[in-house]
């Protein structure tokens, strides 16, 4: 086992971590993880800080591209219309791996955008992830703002609104609902392992994320560390969604 | 706030429209003149709701002429039209009707002040900053006909601005319509109650099965209609 790829960890010294009175695997890396967590472990930090940058990042660019693609998708009829929302409802399934894989080969070396010296880094991750949920926010978009258009077009019309114009106030006027597409665009970013591992390449202390840390630790048998990684990413997607739930209430009151 | 009269009279000719092969006007044609309200009545299906559309231009037509006495972009831009179902956006009801205001280029302060005057006109002033989509049926009606009024327009159409309202709320609503055809704008709505035609109309358009079967003045032809189905149809028989 190469000591080297582990992180440095004060609780893994402390004495009584893991001499216990005898219990199972589980409750011993529960317990494990916990004080890992309660001694605010400053690897541990570096990991969740640079998850929840990435993935907050991807979030913020793939909603740019995906709630204006989704709105206009909403409200635009062109032939070939279906073809592109059945395109799209598919790529919501893309194996993270793969669309690692595809960021992975633009950004090589030899890739189209390999001079920009982008592989393994936080950057690239941002891309992938980016990649990966862009499709999802485009199309739940999509369904969301379409029943509301079937609503409004006709008093649009009248007003004079045209469709192209009818987007801002779409995405406006949804704002509640798109905070539910955001939640699941950010639940797939911080949860995918597939992608930030082929792009990032899970460099310690550069690239390592929740999830690849856990991956790592996982096979490696320092279970406690994954697991304490585990209840951070799962304590993190509660809290995010905890907060969106105030968020849409306070905004439910507001709008109706 | 007063309306132009240049738009009108509007002239109709040979007027068809079709969906998916069935005929659903044919042959439609009068002359609207600036004045009262006009009121389209007949049966249920006989086209009142689709020659509203068509003449608010939602619609294109089959075959015919709508004619403005006003250039078409002109003519489009000085109308409104009110929903059986009154559509609310999801913000405040200030902010239902300033929206149309914003879409004219008027100013953020300009367009609050407009909207506030026309909700206090109408006795909505205390909804200004409810929710729009949590007002009861009633307020929100009133509210969509604010929003209409507060663009000032020359034609204002309303296609059963009062289905499903209690008496109460249709009472509120039909004093709006007054209080807006006195101020020049020129109603055009269709409606399924007779008693509320002889209330609000100046003239009223006649319709069954797709043709305008008869046009007179309000009091003319409920006194005495001339076609036997319109006779038919103030007796509440079912035609």
């Amino acid at each position: 086992m190469n000591r080297d790829l582990r992180p440095p960890l004060a609780a893994r010294d402390r004495p009584g971590a893991y001499v216990a009175p005898p219990m199972s695997d589980f409750q011993a890396s529960f317990a494990a993880a916990l004080a890992l967590i309660a001694a605010g472990d400053p690897a541990l930090g570096a990991i969740v800080g640079l998850s929840l940058r990435v993935s907050l990042f991807a979030l913020g660019l793939a909603a740019l591209v995906g709630l204006p693609l989704g709105a206009l998708l909403a409200v635009a009829r062109f032939p070939g219309r279906r073809v592109v929302i059945v395109g799209l409802n598919a790529l919501m399934g893309l194996p993270p791996v793969v669309a690692g894989l595809v960021i992975y080969l633009l950004l090589s070396r030899s890739g189209p955008f390999g001079d920009f010296g982008l592989l393994f880094t936080p950057s690239a991750m941002i891309i992938a992830q980016a990649v990966l949920i862009a499709p999802i926010l485009a199309s739940l978009t999509r369904e969301v703002l379409e029943a509301m258009w079937e609503e409004y077009r006709e008093q649009f019309l009248s007003f004079g609104v045209s469709s192209w114009r009818a987007v801002p106030t779409l995405l406006r006027d949804g704002r509640l609902a798109l905070v539910t597409v955001m939640l699941a665009g950010f639940g797939r970013a911080s949860a995918e392992v597939g992608a930030v591992m082929v792009v990032g390449g899970n460099i310690e202390g550069f690239t390592r994320v929740m999830t690849t840390a856990i991956a790592l630790e996982t096979s490696k048998g320092d279970l406690p560390l994954a697991l304490g990684l585990g209840m951070v990413l799962m304590a993190i997607v509660l809290a995010v969604n905890g907060a969106a739930q105030v968020l849409r209430d306070r905004g439910a009151r507001l709008a109706g | 706030m007063r309306a132009d009269p240049a738009l009108l009279p509007l002239h109709v000719e040979g007027l068809a429209f079709a969906a998916g092969g069935v005929a659903i006007l044919q042959d439609v044609g009068f002359c609207l003149e600036a004045g009262a309200p006009t009121l389209l009545i007949g049966p249920n299906g006989a086209g009142k709701s689709t020659l509203l559309r068509l003449l608010h231009g939602l619609l294109p037509p089959t075959s015919g002429r709508i004619t403005w006495a006003a250039p078409p972009e002109v003519a489009r831009a000085r109308q409104a039209m009110v929903f059986q179902r009154p559509v609310m956006l999801r913000r405040s009801t200030l902010a239902n009707v300033a929206f149309p205001l914003k879409l004219a280029g008027m100013s953020l302060a300009e367009r609050r002040a407009r909207a506030f005057a026309v909700l206090a006109e109408f006795g909505l002033a205390g909804l200004a900053d409810r929710p729009a989509r949590r007002l009861s049926g009633g307020e929100q009606q009133r509210v969509a006909l604010a929003r209409a009024a507060a663009m000032a327009p020359a034609v204002l159409f309303l296609d059963e601005p009062s289905a499903n309202l209690d008496p109460a709320a249709t009472r509120a609503v039909e004093d709006i319509v007054a209080a807006v055809a006195a101020r020049g704008t020129k109603v055009v709505m269709t409606t399924h109650d007779l008693g509320q035609a002889r209330r609000l109309a100046g003239d009223i358009l006649f319709l069954h099965r797709g043709r305008v079967i008869e046009h007179a003045p309000a009091a003319r032809f409920f006194a005495a209609p001339a076609a036997p189905e319109a006779a038919a149809f103030l007796k509440g028989e079912l035609i």
